[in-house]
């Protein structure tokens, strides 16, 4: 029976040893000890919080660069087809009109050429008739060289005009 | 207050866990000495029968000396509160209740461990004077003694914390941390709620104290040995401090629940009787478990031990042995599963009381 029966110094002893250490070491231990493990957590939970932040930012300016490079691309592949474009067509512009120039210039070409050989023609025909009128004069010349001949000339001319 | 280089050096870490296991090694020395003590006595006295059930009762009592080994105790500090006065002197006065100390007061003597008042013969008991036993005893020795280490454990580790702001715990603090958060996320937080926070000192306090006397209650040598957790003064003092913390923080539907409960009001005097019943059973049965569970595994120890004195032979010590150690281990078990089971029930009674909801 001893056993079950409180002993009352001991209770006294217990209690007030246990509210003094209670009190000791909810001062000196446990407000840090909590205070510390706390600020702790809401720093780890604060760092996990902005890592996954960091993480969506991430993601999303990946994103946004991959957009970026598909417009970029896009845009490059309109650029390149109009230059190509611009390029053919400044090509066969240039045909075109290297064509007309051609054609012109060999039509001009073609005029002065005739206008040359116009110009050679009666220069030769100029020629031709001065030197047969000067073979003819020599000719003549010779042949009515002697009297007889000029006579017989005229008569002859005579006999011909029918009056 | 920094005693972290002394607690976190490897040497009294190692110091530390020797003496926990060491534990095993000196209940053997122990039976060992004690059978040579017995033996010595029976050459004295013949006749003398070793009875186990005095043994047994006097080495989980409380008492005045503090047994060192063999016939070597230490006589403890006896304070008493007489109606003259306060009585200060040592145990070792008594040399162990063969003789009577003539104080300032009266004369006492110590019967089965008590301090009685005495007649001038020093045999007579005077059961009229009123003294009161206010004594240093082993278990009050042993408390502060718990108090000391748990102070100095807790204020370095405090100090820890302080030092190592938003760094991983280390040494002592990570070894007492998981136990920390245990108490904080598992014990308090889903039995009390979000006022938590309030009541985390009493249940820490509660929970280490319980434990760290639990623990030094197993080790069978001087510091430890002693039966504090064992005790029903002590456990008594824990549950009453839970009464009052319950009773004092509970609100309005707590007290709604007890002196107007959803029933008709002609039953209201048995409600009161049975509700008034479980406030005071509840704190009982925490007071009676702690209490039970602690005695128990020092009484299963010891008459494990006594076996060897009882068969009068060495050879049934390993049989002893093995199973002191077989309940020393599961002791080991209680020691942590009490100290949670008291401090869970504990927060189960302040979040009962501190709940906020219609019934």
């Amino acid at each position: 029976m001893d056993l079950v029966m409180p002993d009352w110094g001991l209770v006294v002893w217990t209690t007030v040893t246990f509210l003094f250490l209670l009190i000791l070491l909810r001062a000196f231990a446990w407000k840090p000890i909590m205070a510390a493990i706390g600020e702790r957590e809401r720093s780890i939970e604060d760092a996990l919080l902005k890592a996954e932040a960091a993480k969506e930012e991430m993601s999303r300016l990946t994103n946004e660069n991959e957009s970026l490079i598909k417009q970029a691309r896009a845009e490059r592949d309109l650029i390149l087809s109009e230059a190509r474009k611009a390029k053919d067509q400044i090509v066969s512009d240039a045909k075109e009109l290297a064509h007309k120039e051609g054609a012109r210039m060999i039509e001009l070409a073609r005029v002065e050429i005739n206008n040359q050989k116009a110009i050679a023609l009666a220069d030769v025909k100029n020629q031709v008739a001065t030197l047969s009128l000067e073979i003819a004069e020599k000719i003549l010349r010779k042949q009515f060289e002697d009297q007889q001949q000029q006579n017989e000339l005229v008569s002859q001319l005579l006999k011909e005009v029918k009056l | 207050m920094d005693f972290s280089p002394v607690l976190n050096s490897k040497k009294i870490t190692l110091g530390i866990i020797l003496s926990v296991f060491s534990l095993f090694v000196t209940l053997k020395a122990n039976a060992v000495q004690e059978k040579n003590e017995s033996s010595t006595s029976v050459e004295s006295k013949e006749t003398e029968k070793f009875d186990p059930n005095e043994a047994i009762l006097e080495h989980i009592a409380d008492s005045h000396y503090f047994h060192i080994g063999g016939k070597v105790a230490i006589g403890l500090p006896v304070i008493l509160y007489t109606d003259g006065g306060l009585e200060v002197f040592s145990a070792s006065e008594f040399e162990h209740g063969e003789k009577a100390h003539q104080g300032k007061y009266h004369n006492y003597a110590l019967v089965k461990d008590k301090i009685k008042v005495v007649g001038a013969d020093g045999k007579t008991i005077d059961e009229t004077a009123k003294i009161f036993d206010l004594s240093i005893t082993r278990n009050v020795f042993s408390m502060w003694m718990s108090v000391v280490l748990l102070i100095l454990i807790f204020v370095s580790v405090a100090g820890s914390y302080k030092k190592r702001v938003g760094k991983a715990p280390k040494g002592l603090q990570s070894l007492l941390e998981p136990l920390i958060l245990f108490i904080r996320d598992e014990v308090a937080l889903p039995n009390i709620g979000y006022k938590y926070a309030k009541f985390m000192p009493l249940l820490l306090t509660m929970f280490f104290f319980i434990l760290i006397n639990n623990l030094i209650g197993m080790v069978p040598f001087f510091p430890g040995g002693s039966n504090l957790t064992g005790n029903i003064a002590v456990t008594m003092v824990l549950a009453v401090i839970t009464l009052i913390v319950v009773n004092v923080n509970g609100n309005k539907y707590y007290w709604k629940h007890i002196f107007a409960p959803d029933v008709p009001f002609w039953l209201y005097p048995i409600m009161w009787i049975v509700e008034l019943a479980g406030i005071i059973s509840k704190p009982f049965a925490l007071m009676v478990r702690l209490f039970a569970n602690i005695m128990a595994g020092h009484v299963i120890v010891l008459a494990l031990i006594s076996l060897i004195f009882i068969f009068q032979t060495l050879w049934v010590s390993p049989v002893s042995i093995a199973f002191a150690l077989f309940i020393d281990v599961l002791e080991l078990l209680v020691a942590f599963l009490q100290a949670f089971i008291f401090t869970m029930l504990t927060a189960l009674f302040i979040g009962s009381a501190v709940e906020e909801h219609h019934h």
